[in-house]
């Protein structure tokens, strides 16, 4: 082993070799049916909404921003139709991202990963960009035949190649393009975009999600399904027996062979499949799988192989959905010779369904009972307590004061606590004595500080509970919190 | 990376370093290629940064870069506009008097907001970050004022300070009647014990309360007023209330009537400017204590 050798007479045992297949190119077939026209329809609904949402207007009175749905990031709002939330309230965006996990479950335990079928953003941007490929360059065939021409260089091919990226570059450009306007008035940014004054953060944003959208959508494509995305793996431990996935009925597929060769062997009383191998479920599948090799972790649950399939039994006189949303439970059931099952209601779905009724119920409960009044208290530290000439003890809190409604209010602040204590707000003037008034404007905060005293006899305990009330004196709306009195 | 031309492992397939170690040689396994070329531009990313921006300290100065761009120079900018943008807040401070920015709440809040701010920065370190002072150093927060507790005077405290040596400073200081041979020791003993029952605290036993008021009639009275209810113009203490800046107890009293008290505090104008004083003065107002 100490004499020098030439790697290249040797022979390898493997573990030389590239750590990874090299990425083989999809060319998915257009195709139609009934599950397409799910996919289009999906897709229309989905891109309609997030295009033109920003639009939407939503009057909410004088002064407060007109759009539906706005991130008002420097005012820490948000606003969705007639919900505003406050920076105090990011806990419903948790019930939120509960909600939908959840959801994404309950899909996966009835229909396996038909959330990454038809809803992905990956998946419906790709769909989209395929359409632009075939469009320009033609279906599958004549797209696989382009790339692998000898001569690539002719005008035409270089025009068309042009054309393509250009329109997807225009996709992606207005798809970063529609996230910002989430972020400010939409018109006024549009505005704002064209005549090139708008604000540098948009123009980064706008090219972040353009050269993502770009990327991913035209040229990583399945690949983020298949190695990016997490989904896959969690979805598999996530799932049972009986959810429907897209399967290959081999009950009724094997064995294959041509439909000529077929009917000849059926004549002799041969037992044979109705699959006539014509791989067209392989041609259009977009993660360029063959779905007849049993369940496989790149399959996203899209059906198109179906469709290309049903396409195939129609014209060979046989019965639909060789291909079909089901399970090998009601493929051993179908052997058997017993009617297949379908089991939706089972226990894991109702509890998917329970807790994201729960949690749904507990967040439009909270929402629809919130106060729009609010009061948040903080003791002074350094001092506690100070006492005064006379002996008597004052401390003194830092009270935030929440008005989240579209009007004025005028606040009255009690304190009740240690007997005999006078309140005092710096830089109230109050009509009652010992009852501060404060007007707080719509929609805003109000900070002041407030000095509680107690005389010097009333105090013998050294923390006594002190509770502060908050009252709108024109609609009672109240609110209160507590603190402590402290002696020194 | 140029191929290794030594020793070649015929199990893995791999050249070796030639490095051996009781009897376990090295695999030469390079790291891959855009990896050393990350590590590389990293280098050429780290001159040009030395280029571009100051990086370098020289004798007296450091090098100022190529796009002569400094942090420094970039606070500056930032604070300027910061001042732009605060400038008619400020200059309303500035323009409205003391009582009409308690008034207003949006100036009573930058005021405090600016008063807080400043206070942290240049009187935290005697009265402390929440004024409530230490031993000397009067509690801002309390009602017991030794140069006055309105916004006005509290203003002129924070411009002159006292016995700062400023101009317009309060004057005035507690006397040293020990050390100076004013009072004798035992007088003094007995005055203290006068002083704390001023403020119903309790005496030493068998102690002449009509020796004290006469002490305290003769020698304190000046400063202190009839009573000892003290007297802002000099600064003197009110003796009767339960608040006492340097402490009550007899050992501290004997020390404050023998030795004295001249507690300084520095003026403030000239070194912020006025309408900072004024946002100072309303935050020490609005503490509580103010009258
Ligand atoms: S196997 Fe069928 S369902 Fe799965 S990804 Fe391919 S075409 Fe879609
Ligand atoms: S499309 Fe249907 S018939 Fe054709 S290969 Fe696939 S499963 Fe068989």
């Amino acid at each position: 082993m100490n004499k020098t050798v030439n790697p290249k007479d040797l022979t390898s045992d493997g573990d030389n070799g590239p750590l990874y297949v090299a990425h083989k190119k999809v060319y998915p077939q257009s195709v139609s049916g009934t599950f397409r026209r799910i996919k289009w329809g999906l897709m229309a609904v989905c891109l309609g909404i997030y295009y033109f949402l920003p639009f939407v207007r939503w009057n909410r009175g004088l002064g407060a921003p007109s759009q539906a749905v706005l991130i008002d990031l420097p005012n820490s709002r948000f606003y969705f139709f007639f919900i505003e939330l406050w920076p105090q309230e990011v806990y419903y965006f948790t019930g939120l991202l509960i909600v939908a996990a959840v959801a994404l479950f309950l899909m996966n335990s009835v229909g396996g990963r038909i959330w990454c079928g038809y809803l992905c953003p990956q998946t419906v941007w790709t769909d989209v960009f395929y359409a632009v490929e075939r469009l320009v360059e033609g279906d599958r065939r004549e797209r696989m035949k382009k790339d692998k021409s000898s001569d690539p260089m002719k005008l035409e091919r270089i025009s068309e190649i042009v054309l393509k990226h250009s329109i997807w570059l225009m996709i992606a450009w207005w798809t970063g393009g529609a996230w910002v306007l989430y972020f400010y008035d939409a018109p006024t940014l549009v505005k704002e975009l064209v005549t090139f004054q708008g604000p540098m953060i948009a123009y980064i944003w706008i090219g972040i999600l353009t050269a993502t959208t770009y990327l991913l959508a035209g040229y990583m494509r399945e690949q983020v399904c298949t190695y990016m995305c997490p989904w896959p793996r969690i979805q598999a431990a996530l799932t049972d027996e009986w959810a429907l996935n897209v399967t290959y009925r081999y009950d009724r597929g094997e064995k294959r062979t041509s439909v000529k060769k077929a009917a000849e062997l059926r004549a002799l009383g041969e037992q044979v499949g109705d699959c006539v191998d014509c791989y067209q479920c392989v041609a259009v599948c977009p993660t360029g799988i063959d779905i007849r090799n049993g369940p496989q972790l790149e399959c996203i649950q899209c059906g198109l192989c179906i469709d290309a399939c049903d396409n195939v039994m129609t014209k060979i006189g046989r019965p639909k959905r060789l291909i079909g949303y089901d399970n090998d439970i009601n493929i051993h059931r179908r052997q058997e010779g017993k009617a297949p099952i379908y089991k939706i209601v089972r226990a894991r779905t109702v509890a998917y369904s329970a807790i994201i009724a729960a949690v749904g119920g507990f967040m439009i409960y909270t929402l629809a009972t919130r106060s729009l009044l609010d009061v948040n208290v903080l003791h002074d530290r350094n001092p506690v307590a100070v006492k005064l000439s006379d002996g008597s003890i004052r401390n003194a809190y830092t009270v935030r004061l929440l008005n989240k409604s579209g009007y004025d209010r005028v606040i009255a602040i009690d304190a009740s606590g240690p007997a005999n204590l006078t309140i005092h707000v710096v830089g109230a003037d109050s009509v009652t004595p010992d009852r501060p008034m404060i007007v707080i404007p719509r929609d805003s905060t109000s900070e002041l500080r407030l000095l509680v005293t107690a005389p010097a006899e009333s105090n013998t305990e050294k923390s006594i509970p002190v509770r502060f009330h908050v009252t709108d004196i024109g609609l009672g709306e109240a609110a209160s919190a507590t603190d402590n009195f402290v002696a020194p | 990376m140029s191929e290794h031309q030594g020793e070649f492992d015929a199990v893995t397939g791999r050249h070796t370093t030639g490095h051996e170690w009781d009897g376990i040689k090295e695999l030469n396994t390079p790291l891959p290629r855009w990896w050393v070329i990350t590590f590389y531009l990293t280098i050429v990313w780290a001159i040009g940064y030395w280029i571009i921006y100051p990086a370098w300290p020289l004798i007296s100065s450091n090098t100022t870069g190529l796009l002569g761009y400094s942090t420094r120079a970039s606070l500056a900018v930032e604070l300027a506009n910061l001042e732009t943008i605060r400038g008619d807040k400020m200059a309303a401070l500035a323009a409205a008097s003391l009582a009409d920015i308690e008034k207003d709440p949006a100036l009573l809040a930058l005021a405090r907001a600016k008063g807080k701010t400043v206070f942290g920065d240049n009187c935290a370190p005697c009265h402390g970050s929440g004024a409530a002072g230490a031993k000397g150093y009067p509690n801002l927060n309390d009602d017991d004022w030794l140069w006055g507790g309105t916004l006005d005077q509290i203003m002129q405290t924070i411009q002159f300070g006292a016995r700062s040596g400023h101009a317009k400073t309060h004057e005035g200081q507690m006397l040293a009647f020990g050390k100076d041979g004013v009072l004798k020791p035992e007088e003094i003993v007995t005055v203290a014990n006068y002083v704390r029952a001023l403020s119903g605290l309790p005496t030493r036993k068998g102690y002449d309360a009509a020796k004290g008021e006469k002490i305290f009639a003769e020698n304190c009275v000046a400063c202190h007023g009839d009573g000892g209810k003290g007297n802002q113009e000099m600064g003197a203490p009110n003796l009767t209330d339960k608040i006492w800046l340097y402490g009550s107890d007899e050992a501290t009293l004997i020390e404050t009537i023998s030795q004295g008290r001249a507690g300084v505090m520095p003026a403030w104008e000239g070194r912020l400017d006025p309408a900072t004083i004024k946002a100072m003065a309303v935050y020490v107002h609005s503490l509580g204590g103010g009258k």
